[in-house]
């Protein structure tokens, strides 16, 4: 055989054997970017299809939090806001980011088994479906970032040029939630047992992290360990963002976020990688 | 490689694990402490990133086999085989679904592989919709699904239907549309696994005649079928698989014929009963019946809960894949047997008018409402004795349907000599 993969013809060659799909992965992304963007609108059609049902649901779920939150920290645990800043607009500027995180973290680790009959009888790069997941949590996020900004006018409260920041912040909510997810989702294939392990870490997550409260509360002896939590950088970024410089800016849980949040996302990646090629045959 | 190689295979192989139960459950000591030593054994794999595998031991099964083979641009190639013989698996591997393990294949343009008709189809959304969300699937551009809407809708006879979610279609309607999102790719190799096997006999032969035109422009197709008819039609070559290994790799008519013959005559099968779903245990022809033109087919099934009905379904095929009669207890004549878990449905047909010869026997089991397990050509059988008739044509020139007919002179008027009333006199 004379090897000339490339013979400059159009068609490319392709060449499959054993652990040969490391080579054209992220070419092979792109080329099914159009794939990523179909089975996101698929995730939200079917998501708003009865649409009153669809949006009603993101309206409702943020604002029972946000009431049941600030009596319960506000009123019954007597915690402080920070600064000025009305009790449920701080509540809110900090489940907006926790909500994005926890339904990403959800929605994708349980993606790959609800594609399942897709992962079966077809062949893309796999890091496509929990990708895709993220649409859906980003919109609901998008409609719950309305509310927050009718109760804000509703206190009264303008933000200031802090808030043009804040698309960053969303955009590392959702990679701090993505490398997490992609390690949980392939657990979950490999391991079916996982997916009873993901909403009792959510719960435990929900009120470990700042998002009643303001991590001011946190004692300084402690908020270094805090922090090690990298939801806690992202609710502080967003904050900042929002809140019009009433919260502190915390260098340190921004700076931890941000090396978890790349560590994660390596870990995430070679890891589905690495599994990847046997979701097939495991599914 | 020749730049006319559209595929290339080099002693591919695709290994499963597969797990044996060894024991059976006698006491609760024995149960626990082999809980115990399997709940060892998956943390164990667990902290060395292995799959689980369910039982007690773990066995290696080669369902792919040092495959090698080569496939020319523009050949139309049938694989054939028994179920079990790595067809699937073949297909898999080829549409980069599963990775092999061990092995080299090497493949010249665009894959689109059709391992099932509307893979990814989703009942809510609309038929518009899902023509978009299945082209996606299957590899299609957005502007190569717009371009081509017009001719999909109208190739599957649902214009009226189209904004309606498919979740209301009829059975038929689906499989109509999503076949025909299929048909419209256009890649420079198409593999498609049996999915002629679903939708009415007139789309089948739309799609069959559909596909025939997707060989003739000149593109390479792998065609999985059991439709040895199917095979025949379309295939120019064919590749016999058995047990993972190629047995052979030549012209369709040839690996079909071989094929028949290496489907040995037998009267009983038995199988491994899957504990999540109905399934048959057994098959038994009775074989003296056989000889004297009649069928008597017990089948054996053992469900995890009872069936409210169980219904049994036959079909006999001919050895080149044409299905010459078939039967179930859903439209022929059925008693007895009602809300049972485990049992034998009995069917009998006496005096059979078909034509002596070899045919296959393919099995169903279901309930009034759906089919559970099915087992394709499973038995190869003789029907009536095997004398031979030297002035009886094959069947494949006079049919598969045995009815005597008499032949007279229209001057002598029939059968009877002494039949002169009707004779016009000299």
């Amino acid at each position: 055989m004379t090897a000339s993969p490339t013979t400059g013809q159009s068609e490319r060659l392709l060449i499959i054997a054993p652990g040969r799909s490391e080579r054209n992965y992220w070419l092979d992304l792109w080329a099914y970017r159009e794939l990523l963007a179909i089975l996101a609108w698929r995730d939200l059609a079917v998501r708003y299809k009865q649409t009153f049902i669809g949006v009603a649901w993101s309206v409702v779920r943020p604002l029972l939090t946000l009431v049941i939150f600030t009596i319960l920290f506000s009123r019954v645990a007597k915690l402080p806001s920070v600064g000025t800043t009305p009790y449920p607009v701080m509540v809110l500027a900090g489940l907006l980011p926790w909500t994005l995180f926890s339904s990403i973290l959800n929605e994708a680790a349980n993606s790959l088994i609800t594609n399942a009959n897709l992962i079966g009888k077809v062949y893309f790069p796999r890091l496509i479906i929990p990708t895709a997941t993220t649409a859906v949590a980003f919109v609901d996020f998008l409609i719950a970032f309305v509310i927050l900004l009718a109760l804000m006018l509703w206190f009264g409260f303008a933000p200031d040029w802090r808030i043009a920041l804040l698309p960053a912040f969303v955009l590392l909510g959702i990679l701090t939630a993505l490398g997490p997810a992609l390690i949980m989702t392939t657990m979950n294939v490999k391991y079916r047992d996982f997916r009873y392990v993901l909403p009792f870490v959510m719960q435990f997550g929900l009120y470990v992290s700042p998002v009643g409260f303001s991590s001011a509360v946190i004692p300084d002896a402690w908020r270094l360990l805090y922090s090690f939590n990298p939801v806690v950088g992202v609710i502080d970024g967003f904050r900042w963002c929002v809140l019009g410089g009433q919260a502190p800016f915390y260098w340190q849980s921004f700076t931890i976020a941000i090396v978890e949040t790349i560590v994660f996302l390596w870990i995430g990646v070679r890891y589905f990688r690495s599994a990847e090629r046997t979701f097939a045959d495991l599914i | 490689m020749s730049s006319d190689v559209a595929i290339r295979a080099e002693g591919l192989g695709k290994k499963y694990l597969i797990g044996h139960e060894t024991e059976s459950y006698t006491a609760l000591r024995d149960v626990v402490s082999r809980r115990a030593r399997r709940f060892g054994r998956s943390v164990i794999d667990m902290a060395r990133g292995r799959p689980n595998v369910a039982g007690d031991h773990v066995e290696e099964f080669w369902a792919l086999d040092h495959v090698d083979f080569e496939i020319a641009r523009g050949d139309v190639v049938g694989i054939i085989g028994r179920n079990g013989a790595g067809k699937s698996t073949l297909l898999k591997v080829l549409s980069r679904i599963t990775e092999p393990s061990s092995g080299r294949l090497e493949i010249r343009g665009r894959v689109a592989s059709l391992l099932e008709v509307g893979t990814g189809f989703h009942p809510e959304l609309t038929g518009r919709e899902n023509i978009y969300l299945n082209g996606a699937i299957l590899g299609m551009s957005r502007g190569e699904i717009k371009r081509k809407f017009d001719d999909i809708v109208a190739f599957a006879e649902v214009d009226r239907f189209l904004d309606t979610p498919v979740k209301r279609y009829s059975s038929g309607m689906y499989v109509r549309l999503a076949f025909s999102v299929a048909a419209h790719l256009e890649p420079e190799i198409l593999v498609v696994d049996e999915v002629l096997a679903v939708g009415d006999a007139e789309f089948q032969k739309k799609c069959l005649g559909k596909m025939g035109e997707v060989a003739g422009q000149g593109r390479t197709v792998l065609f999985v079928s059991h439709n040895m008819g199917a095979v025949r039609q379309l295939c120019t070559r064919g590749i016999l698989l058995a047990k993972g290994k190629v047995i052979a790799d030549t012209d369709a008519d040839s690996a079909i014929a071989l094929y028949s013959s290496t489907v040995q005559e037998a009267y009983g099968i038995s199988f491994e009963a899957r504990p999540d779903k109905p399934s048959i245990t057994a098959i038994r022809i009775d074989e003296v019946a056989l000889r004297h033109g009649s069928l008597h087919v017990e089948i054996d099934f053992t469900a995890p809960g009872p069936l409210e009905i169980p219904i049994g379904g036959l079909v006999l095929r001919s050895v080149s894949g044409e299905a010459v009669w078939g039967s179930n207890g859903r439209f022929h004549q059925r008693s007895g047997g009602d809300g049972v878990a485990t049992g034998t449905l009995i069917c009998e047909a006496r005096d059979l008018p078909i034509a002596r010869g070899q045919y296959l026997v393919s099995v169903w089991l279901g309930d009034w409402y759906e089919d559970h397990d099915g087992r394709l050509d499973v038995l190869s059988i003789q029907f009536g004795d095997d004398r031979v008739d030297p002035l009886r044509p094959p069947a494949s020139v006079i049919g598969h349907v045995e009815w005597p007919a008499t032949w007279s002179d229209a001057q002598r008027g029939p059968t009877s000599k002494e039949d002169n009333a009707f004779t016009p006199s000299a």
